[in-house]
C-alpha cells in the first residue's frame, strides 16, 4: 500500500532539526537535501555507513543498512 | 524515436505487400469486399506499435498482443478511439491509423522494456536492499526463499554431504 501523497514524505523530526548523522528511524524518506552528505544507519546491531547520492532520494534509509547476515555455511572438520 | 520505428515498420510493410503479391493471392479468392482484402494484401496481420502483429482476433483482445498493452489498457484504447470490438482483419485502414496513433500514446514494447531494465540497473547501483536481491538473483517481493522461488533461484544445484 502506498502512502497517501497528501500526507507528504515521511521523515522523523530529529534528522531535519539537528546535525546528527546518526539514525535509528530507518522508516523515514530520504529528502533531496540529504543529498551528499553521509549518514550512520542503524540495523538493529551497529552502524552502517551511507552516502545519500541523488538516485536514492524517496527510498528510505532502512533499504541501505541490511538486519540480516549473510548466510555462511560452517566447513564441517572431519575427524580421523 | 517512434517516427524511427514507424518509417521501419512502413517499410517492412511495403515489403510484405510486394512479396505477398504471388504466394497468398492464390489461397484467397480476389471477389472478397474491400474492407476485408487488407487481409490478403499484408498476409493476415495488422501492424500496431512497430513490429507487433495481432491476427485475426477482436481487436480487443489482439491489442493484448503488444507488450505493454493489458486487458485494461485495451480495454481503455477502445473507447478512447470508440472502434467497434471487430476482428482485426475487418478494420479499415483508416480506423487501423486511429489504432496506432492511440497505441502510440502508451508506453509500450522497447520504450517500456528499456524503462524496466534502467530501473532495475538503478536499483542495483544504489546498493538498496531490492536491488542487492537483484544483483542475487533472489525474488524480491517477499516470496520466501527457504523453499521454493526455483524461478529466481534456477535448478537445485545439489550440495554434497548433505545428509547425516
Amino acid at each position: 500500500m502506498t502512502r497517501s501523497l497528501f500526507k507528504g514524505p515521511f521523515v522523523d523530526g530529529t534528522l531535519l532539526s539537528s546535525k546528527k548523522k546518526f539514525v535509528w528511524s530507518r522508516q523515514s524518506s530520504i529528502l533531496p537535501q540529504f543529498v551528499n552528505k553521509t549518514f550512520m544507519v542503524h540495523n538493529g546491531k551497529s552502524f552502517v555507513e551511507i552516502t545519500i547520492q541523488e538516485s536514492m532520494i524517496g527510498h528510505k534509509f532502512g533499504e541501505f543498512a541490511l538486519t540480516r547476515k549473510k548466510l555462511i555455511h560452517k566447513k564441517k572438520d572431519k575427524k580421523k | 524515436m517512434f517516427s524511427l520505428v514507424a518509417n521501419a515498420s512502413a517499410a517492412v510493410h511495403a515489403k510484405r505487400t510486394q512479396f505477398s503479391g504471388a504466394s497468398v493471392k492464390t489461397q484467397r479468392p480476389a471477389a472478397m469486399p474491400v474492407a476485408q482484402r487488407r487481409g490478403d494484401l499484408c498476409v493476415r496481420a495488422a501492424r500496431v506499435a512497430g513490429v507487433e502483429i495481432p491476427n485475426n482476433k477482436r481487436t480487443e483482445t489482439a491489442l493484448t498482443y503488444v507488450y505493454g498493452i493489458g486487458p485494461t489498457s485495451a480495454k481503455a484504447i477502445m473507447t478512447a478511439t470508440k472502434l467497434e470490438n471487430k476482428r482485426v482483419r475487418e478494420l479499415s485502414e483508416e480506423e487501423l491509423t486511429v489504432l496506432r496513433e492511440e497505441v502510440e500514446k502508451y508506453q509500450i514494447e522497447g520504450e517500456l522494456r528499456r524503462f524496466i531494465t534502467m530501473n532495475i540497473k538503478r536499483l542495483k547501483e544504489i546498493q538498496c536492499h531490492r536491488g542487492k536481491l537483484h544483483i542475487r538473483n533472489l525474488p524480491v517481493r517477499g516470496q520466501r526463499t527457504k523453499t521454493n522461488a526455483r524461478t529466481r533461484k534456477g535448478k537445485v544445484k545439489t550440495v554434497a554431504g548433505k545428509k547425516k
